[in-house]
This record gives structure tokens, sequence and C-alpha cells, in this order.
């Protein structure tokens, strides 16, 4: 940090560029509508609720000037974070519920690794170790408490079905491979990873070993996820600032919530 | 007659007073109106003062709420004697023989029978949806809306068994008719021919347009009281010489073919002490010309399924060899709902009476020329189809007074 | 000759859309038991215990000795007809709609006259007949006569068209066309002449076999449908409602717990969500437009069905909650059929035993096969029946619980009826 810069008088000058525009705030969250498919998890087991919103009144004999509705979803819908908490692998962790995390953790820098080409040709890739070391050959080694954000332009696929992209052996999205989260995690001290699809383990992540690595040691490291993002074609490799508080629920395993990055320029 | 009389008669009952309000297609009043004016029709008739009348019958569909009692309050009577009977057709009968017994009794002295229907737009289509248990179960959900389809059962079986053809009930018609004409009816006034009664539009098949009555709002009534009162209060009337009534007779027949004078009939005339030859004229109930039909099978005049062959073989106007329904009926004067069932009884009175000018019926045993008046005559009444057939029959011999 | 039914014409956009007139509706209590048989298509009539008498019309003694002990029995109907009639006027809205419209007198061969709705193809007194009873068009049962033996195309009789609700012809909506009862039904509806089936589905990226080969079908157009969400069956009903000739609701969830047996209530709040809630959502979003359209044309709108289960009378407790929320639909759907009659659109309500599909999966023999239920499905839609227990189980079940329902419960929670 500059020695001349007080906090004040980056504040200040955040605020200023905020207002001209010289720093753009880019929303990387998808809207919350009940057509937005949800996790789908086998028939027996508890699963997680769709959006679903019903009016209360609209300006009409329910309630004449006012217009409000009900909504229901489950901690895990839509663009959501996910707290430590939510994997057995963090159950112990401390400050790991949305309401206990310390909340500096929720402003933080990211890095957007691209793979969206490797993603188009096969929609179960992985990102390797390999994948990182080209990106912190291009972009410079990625600092301690970034997010790590793996972009696959999945946020494109606009028909549910072919967002969830299920066939007879399940589902087909793209995500990290277990040697790069433990890379991640282990080499480079991330914040948390971030996802286009519907979890930030690959689809078929189940049959990786151990079952959804990335779930299994970010949480296990009491790091978060953040997953159904959108716009990261928008963002820089390297510079953004994400803002990504959850909703402050008791106990919660994770909420949807606004994600947005500041962007330079 | 060789069985004995089983029962009391009818000896020292008077009939008299034969009141018509005339009929109208619609009315906007009440029945309560129309029952009014045939009292006060009554009163202004015999001479009597309200107060004289202390007993009372009536027979009315549009009256409700109220029934009989309703109408004392109404009319400011205070009988010692009263009956509701709301028995459409067999009315007149059963008003007839229960007054008859109370002024034998000594219960009452004049009684005034009244029977009276208004007639709104859509006082028959309300009607019909109530009007009985079994209708409202079994008949009226099935769209004739009416007894129309009934009666088109039985004529057509009628018609299938005993080879009538519709000719033969335009006769009836016709003749019907004419002998309206000749009363002065207010609804129809024109003859009916035979080609207009067959070039009838269908209603029900075998049933046309002129089969059918047509519902008015009216009212008649007559009075009843001991021969000797009637006599002290110098009144024109007619004797009881038998009466009978019968209630859901032969139940178990599949469709109606005979009515339940045939069960009682000797009775009638062992009470009357006279055969059918005797009988001058025949006031039978007409709602549709098969029923006609039938009470002149089974009152004796022919055997069963002769009646078409028997209507061939006579005139029935007032002038001819059978004369029946001499003011014209139902079919050519109008049904005025329970009205109908006292018609028959008021154009009897009148008859016997000398108060039927222009359609006097002669003495039928006589020789034509004799020109002697109807000595006797035979008032049929039925009534209430509740379900598939009417369950009231009854009949009345009325005499000229000595 | 019954002249076999044609396809109707397209309607004229520009023409008022005709509305329901019902036939008269009112009967005596008594009589209702007549409808509560014709509902199940049985034709009973009450018999006298003491004596043996058949009554008609329905009364509370009997016409021979006076007793008061009269049971509804089933009759066969066979009988004689003795007049006909044919109606060219009336004074009620329905018939005068319907002008022509014939009428006879049956005398049953066990001795009762009946008034009634006569088949085309009975013509002649003295003919022999079949009385039965069906629902007509106010969902009260009236007797008809039907020529003995069959004759051909006998079902696209007018008269009888006007007393069921035949899918020939028809636009149907089954809102889960992807479960395996729902491909059956769309199958035997396809079998049984209608002209669309809009097949409703959810999640569309779960895929259940077979379910490509319904989508092939020429008949089928898809409809996303989750009827979990209100807005978007607001905006299918707002689509699709004004085409609806029949709605076939057969979507539900289906699982296999009591109380203890899974914690939580989200799996019990999805059947009710789906089984209870999504009939509340369907039938506001359906029931105006079906109301509309309830006289609109030959091939006008005319029923909806409901796939409840027997549990919804008595509780199975393995399945407790699905027996619950199905208890819940079959209340709604009682509350929806009293909703509907002023319209004329019947509401049929199906309780089938144990379904042949993979909930049931350990569930012991007598089960029903898909093609079972929609079989039934169509054959209530056809005869116009609304109270329909389809397969074995369905009907003992339904025989022990008339007996005495808590009786019924008591074995239940025992471990039997299984």
């Amino acid at each position: 940090m500059s020695p001349e810069l007080s906090p004040a008088t980056l504040l200040a000058a955040l605020a200023k560029a905020l207002q001209r525009g010289a720093i753009r705030v880019v929303d990387l969250t998808q809207t919350l509508t009940p057509d937005f498919p949800q996790i789908a998890l086998p028939p027996e087991m508890g699963q997680c609720w769709p959006f679903r919103i019903e009016e209360v009144s609209r300006y009409d004999e329910r309630g004449p000037g006012w217009y409000w509705n009900n909504f229901s979803c489950g901690e895990h819908t839509g663009t959501h974070f996910d707290a430590p908490i939510h994997w057995i692998s963090g159950r112990h962790r401390p400050n790991n519920a949305v309401d206990t995390i310390p909340v500096q953790h929720f402003v933080a820098p990211a890095v957007v690794i691209d793979c969206h080409e490797q993603a188009a040709a096969d929609p179960d890739y992985l990102i390797t170790v390999a994948d990182i070391d080209a990106f912190e050959t291009a972009h410079g080694r990625i600092a301690a408490g970034s997010w790590v954000l793996m972009r696959t332009d999945w946020s494109r696929r606009r028909d549910p079905e072919a967002y969830q992209n299920f066939d007879e052996t399940g589902q087909h999205t793209p995500g990290p491979s277990t040697e790069a989260v433990r890379f991640l995690v282990e080499q480079r001290d991330v914040l948390g990873f971030g996802s286009e699809a519907i979890g930030t383990d690959a689809g078929q992540g189940y049959h990786l070993r151990p079952p959804y690595p990335c779930h299994y040691f970010m949480h296990g490291a009491g790091r978060y996820g953040l997953q159904c993002l959108c716009n990261l074609d928008l963002l820089p490799p390297t510079g953004s600032v994400l803002i990504c508080p959850p909703l402050k629920i008791e106990q919660g395993s994770g909420s949807p919530l606004r994600v947005l990055a500041l962007v330079a320029g | 007659m060789t069985r004995l009389r089983r029962r009391r008669g009818y000896e020292g009952v008077a009939v008299c007073v034969p009141v018509t309000v005339p009929y109208v297609r619609y009315s906007t009043r009440s029945a309560h109106w129309w029952i009014g004016r045939a009292v006060r029709a009554l009163l202004d008739a015999s001479g009597l003062q309200k107060a004289d009348l202390d007993g009372l019958t009536i027979s009315s569909f549009s009256l409700t709420p109220d029934t009989a009692v309703g109408v004392t309050q109404h009319l400011g009577l205070s009988p010692r004697w009263l009956d509701h009977l709301p028995n459409g057709g067999a009315s007149g009968v059963m008003a007839l023989r229960r007054a008859a017994r109370a002024v034998q009794a000594g219960d009452a002295d004049i009684v005034a029978c009244v029977a009276a229907d208004t007639n709104h737009v859509d006082s028959f289509r309300l009607m019909l949806g109530s009007f009985s248990a079994f209708a409202r179960d079994a008949t009226y959900p099935y769209g004739s809306g009416g007894p129309n389809a009934i009666f088109a059962f039985i004529t057509a079986n009628y018609m299938a068994r005993f080879g009538a053809r519709r000719e033969d009930f335009g006769r009836v018609c016709v003749d019907q008719r004419t002998n309206a004409l000749a009363y002065g009816s207010r609804v129809f006034r024109k003859p009916l021919t035979l080609e207009e009664y067959l070039a009838g539009r269908p209603i029900a098949e075998p049933i046309h347009l002129f089969d059918c009555v047509m519902p008015c709002a009216g009212a008649e009534a007559f009075l009843v009281m001991c021969e000797q009162r009637a006599r002290d209060l110098g009144l024109a009337h007619a004797v009881v010489r038998g009466a009978i009534e019968r209630h859901n007779a032969y139940s178990d027949d599949p469709i109606f073919e005979r009515g339940g004078w045939r069960v009682d009939r000797e009775d009638l005339y062992a009470m009357a002490d006279a055969q059918p030859a005797d009988i001058d004229f025949l006031q039978a109930y007409d709602d549709y010309p098969v029923i006609p039909m039938v009470q002149i099978e089974d009152l004796g005049f022919c055997d069963k399924g002769d009646a078409p062959a028997f209507v061939r073989a006579h005139r029935l106007t007032h002038d001819g060899s059978f004369p029946l329904n001499t003011s014209g009926g139902q079919l050519s004067t109008g049904q005025a709902g329970a009205a109908g069932g006292f018609l028959g009884m008021v154009e009897a009175i009148r008859q016997l009476t000398d108060a039927a000018p222009g359609r006097q019926v002669a003495r039928r045993a006589m020789p034509p020329d004799t020109n002697e008046p109807a000595r006797l005559g035979l008032v049929g009444g039925f009534g209430m189809v509740t379900y598939d057939r009417c369950l009231c029959t009854g009949a009345a011999i009325l005499g000229r007074a000595a | 000759m019954t002249m076999p039914l044609m396809r109707p014409p397209r309607k004229n956009p520009v023409l008022r859309t005709r509305q329901m007139n019902l036939p008269p509706w009112a009967r005596s209590r008594v009589a209702m038991g007549l409808t509560v048989a014709a509902a199940e298509g049985r034709f009973a009539l009450q018999v006298c215990e003491a004596c043996g008498a058949v009554q008609y019309p329905p009364r509370e003694a009997c016409h021979a000795c006076v007793s008061p002990r009269l049971q509804w029995r089933p009759q066969s109907g066979e009988g004689r007809l003795i007049a006909a009639t044919t109606l060219h006027h009336s004074n009620d809205l329905f018939f005068r709609e319907r002008l022509p419209w014939r009428l006879g007198l049956v005398h049953l061969d066990c001795g009762s006259s009946l008034m009634v709705h006569l088949h085309g193809d009975v013509r002649q007194p003295g003919q022999r007949v079949r009385v039965t009873a069906r629902l007509d068009r106010a969902g009260r049962a009236v007797v008809i006569a039907l020529p003995d033996p069959e004759t051909p195309h006998m079902n696209d009789d007018p008269m009888l068209r006007e007393m069921g609700c035949d899918p020939k012809f028809r636009k149907v909506l089954v809102t889960d066309g992807k479960s395996e009862v729902g491909q059956a039904l769309v199958r035997a509806l396809v079998k049984a002449g209608a002209d669309i089936i809009w097949v409703g589905h959810a999640e569309p990226w779960k895929k259940m076999p077979g379910f490509d080969d319904i989508a092939d079908l020429p008949q089928v157009t898809l409809v996303p449908l989750d009827v979990t969400d209100g807005r978007a069956v607001e905006q299918v009903g707002g689509a699709l409602g004004g085409k609806v000739d029949i709605v076939v609701h057969n979507a539900e969830v289906h699982r296999t717990y009591g109380i203890g047996a899974r914690r939580g209530t989200d799996v019990a709040r999805l059947e009710m969500d789906v089984n209870y809630f999504g009939l509340l959502r369907l039938a506001q979003a359906f029931g105006p437009a079906l109301r509309a359209r309830a006289a609109d044309g030959a091939a006008h709108a005319v029923a909806w069905v409901n796939l409840l289960s027997i549990y919804a009378l008595a509780n199975f407790p393995p399945h407790g909650t699905y027996s619950a929320s199905k208890a819940a639909a079959h209340s709604l759907a009682q509350c929806l059929r009293a909703e509907m009659r002023p319209a004329g659109i019947r509401v049929v309500n199906v309780f089938p035993g144990p379904i042949d599909e993979a909930w049931n999966q350990n569930l012991p023999p007598p089960k029903l096969t898909p093609e079972a239920v929609a079989n039934a499905i169509v054959k209530a839609l056809r005869d116009g029946t609304e109270d329909v227990y389809p397969g074995d189980v369905a009907q003992e079940w339904l025989e022990r619980w008339r007996d005495d329902p808590r009786v019924l419960e008591r074995e239940l929670a025992a471990g039997g009826g299984s």
C-alpha cells in the first residue's frame, strides 16, 4: 500500500471512482426465477428447493396500494455461496457458517482462469495443475486470499436442460480436478473457488477421488465456494475485487446472494 | 243393478251458484285475488252474506306459501269447516264429496268450494320443478318439463293397443271447440277443423298442438248446502245422486290404460240408481283428448278399447248424440290451474239449472223432438300426475232438482 | 343406426360462445342413491329386504309392504320398451337447445316402469332394451335405455355423448406425461381418438425412459409444466386454458414414508406441494376457462380427472405422508366438483390401489400396471363415471372402508392390507 494514501483517502477515492464509472460494478449473478434449475440429487435424498415466488398482492383486493411477494428457495438455489459447514469435512472448522464467517472475507480479490474453449469441447473438462501453471505464467502468481473463478461460459446455456446437461450416466459439467483443488488450497492459500455451473465440483465429481474434491478440500480447509456465476467473460484475469456477502442465516450452510465485481476501467 | 249399495248416498245435498271468473292468458294478480273474485261472485249471485259461509274448500297450485287457512284471514272468513284440496283435476269431485258429508252431518251449513289459479309468464315452468317428489326425481330431469311426455306415452300406447287414430282424438277436440264457442269462451274464439287439428305442430309425438291445454289464470266455484236450505234461499240447484273417488288405482299396470273410476263405478251407479244409458251428458276431465276416451270406457259407456269407435259413432257437441264437455272443456276454454278440475262440475250445475243458454243439453233417452232438458249428468275428475300417471280419479252424478 | 362421430368443424370466433344450461338437477336425498351408484358405473335400484319388491321412483318405504328396509341393489336393467315419444318442445333450456329429443317408457322385467332417455337405436315399442343409469350434464343420475344387444358405434349416439366425457376429437392436458402412468395415459388417449394431447412435464433435465417416444407422437405437444410453480401454472393456463377440453391431473410425488421413517418435513412438503397444492394451482388456472367452454360446440370442455389413490380414503401407514397428501387432494377434489358442477364440468376422481411403478417396488402384488390405470381413466371418461376404483386392491379396500372405515383403519394400523 502506498504510504501517501491513508485508508480514508483510499475510500474516498474509491467512492469517487465508482461515481464517475472509472471503477465499474459488474453483476456476476443469475436472476432468481422459478425456471432456473436447482441442484438435483438422487430421489432418495433430501432435495434443494427450487426458487418459487407467489404474489401476496398487486394493487388489488388482496392489498390495494402495494405489490409484494413471498418466496421460497434453498440455501443453495441460484447464484449462491457455500460455507465450510456445508460439507462434512468442514463441520468442525471455526467460524464456518454464513453468520460467523469474518465479514472481511466477503470483499476479496479474484482471478479468472479461462477454460471456455476446453469446456465447449468437453463438458466434463477438469482444470488441471498445468492449467494453473499456464495461468500464472501469463498473469503472475495467484495471491493468497484470492477467489479463483473458473470461466467456462457455461452461464450462456440459457436452456435449463443444457445447463444441467444430464444423461443416463449423470450430470456433465466442468470443474476442478482433485490435484488442482489441493494445489490451490495447500500451495496458494486461496479464499475459495467459483464456478458458472451448478456446482463448484464437476458434474461427474461423484466419481473422483475423493468424491466432490472441491467441496471436500476447500470446505475442509475452511474455504468457500460460489456457483451459478455469470459474466465472468467481462472480468480481467486479475485485478477485480469480488463483493459477495451471503445472508446472515443462523448456522446457515450457504445462501443465494448478489455477487458483484469491482473492475477498473 | 244387482249390487247392493254399500254406502250412504248423498240424499238431501244440493249444489248451486255456479261461478266462473273469466279466464285470461296471463295475470299479474295472485291466486288470492282470483279466489277473492270467486267468493265475491258467489255472494253476489246468491245474495248471501260473507258470514253465511261457514264451510270452505280451496284448490289451487299457485297459492303458496298459503293454504286454505291463509285464505280465511285474507278474505275475512271464519268457517267452522275447512279443507285444502290441492288435487288438480279431481278437486271438483273431491270438494263436492267432502262438502256434501259436512252439510249432511251438520258440521257446516253453506260450504263454498273454490278453485283458482293465477298464471304469470313463468308460473308454469316454476311449478313443474317442484310439482311432486317423484316428478322432481324421475320425470322433470328428462326434459319434458311437464306431463306432455307422459301423456305422449299413454296416447301412443292407447293408439297401438286399441287402434285409436289421431282423427279420433281430433273429433273430441273439434266438437269441444264447437261447445266452447257456444259457451262464449274468451280464450278460444274460432272453430277448429279436423284438418287444422291434424296439421298442428308436434309437441311430443304423438301429441300435437291442439291436444294440449293452454294454461290460464281464472277461477271456478260453487256452493254446497242442504236441499232444504237451497229451496229456502230460492236458489236454483242440482242434487247429488252419487259420487266416488279412488287414488293410485291399478298401480301395477305398466302404463296407464284404465283409471280408478272402473274400480268403484258400480257403487256410483248404485248410489244414483241409474245406468250409463240414463246419463244425458258427460263432463270428462280433458287434459289431453285420450283421457275423456278412457273415462267414456271406465265410466261404463263402452268396453275398454272401444272409445275410438264410440267417438266415431257419436257427435259430441251439446246437441249431439253424446254431449261431452259442453262448455268446451279445458282443451277449448283453457286450463286455469286447479280450476280445470271444477269447470266440469260448474258446467254440470248450469246444465241442470237451465243456466246454459245456447248450449242446453236435452234428455238423451227421450225422442229428439221432445227437447226436455237434461236430467242427469256425470262429471269425471282426474288429476295429479306425480310420476307416470294421474293418481286421483273421481266421478259424480248430479241430477235435476225435483 | 348410430352414425359414427365426425370431427366437428372449427369454431367461428366471431360468434358468442354458448354457455352451459344444466338440465334439472334437484333430487331428493333418497334419489341420490341412484346418482352415487351411477357415479361408479352401476345401475342400482332400491329393493325391499322384507318382501323383495323393486322400487322406482326412489322412496322411503316399500310400495308393496311399507317396510322401511330398502337397500340399493345392482340391477340388470333388462326390460321392454312400452312407448316412445319425440319431444319437439321443452320449457327446459338444456333440452330446448337439443331438440328433438327422444324419451321412452320402459317396463323392467323386475316390475318397475321407468321414464328413460332413449338411445337412437331403440326404436319400436315391444323392443327389448337394457336400462342403465348415467350421470347427466348436471352430474345427476338419469336412466337411459340402450339397445339390447348392442349396436355398432353405440357410444357415438348424441344422447350418450351428453352423458359422458368421451375423449374422441377432444383436446386433453395431461399434467405429467413423463411418469410411467403419464406415458400410458398419453398412449391410451391417443388410442381413444383425442385430437391434441398437451403433455406437461417438469424438470426437463430429468430424462425418463420412453418419454422421447411419447414426444414423437403426432397428437402430442410438450408443455413445460411444474405444478409447484404458481406463476408457470398461471401462464400455461392462460396459454392453453381456452383450448383444453379435459384436464387429467396425474402429476404426483409418491414416497414411501410414514412419520418416523424419515426425519424432517421436506419430503411430505413435496408430496403436498405437488399432490395437493398442485391441484389447487391448476384448478385456479384452468377452472374458469374450462367452465366458460362447457357448452362450446360438439367437442366442448367436459371433464377434470384427478389421479388420487385408495390411500386417500384410509391412510396406509407405510406410505403415511403420501396418504395424507392424497386425502387432502381428495377433499379439495370434492370442493372442485362442487365448483365445477354449475358449468356441467365433471370431476372424475380415480382411486387406484398401488401402481406397479418404481416407488412401489417393495410392495407385493397385486399391483396395477400403468396401462391398467390409464385404461380405467379412459373408460371412466367414456362412460361418464366420476368415482373410479381400479383394480382388486382398490375394490377390496373400498368394500372394507364402506363396511366400517374405523375397522379398516385398525386393520391397516396392525399391518394388514399391504
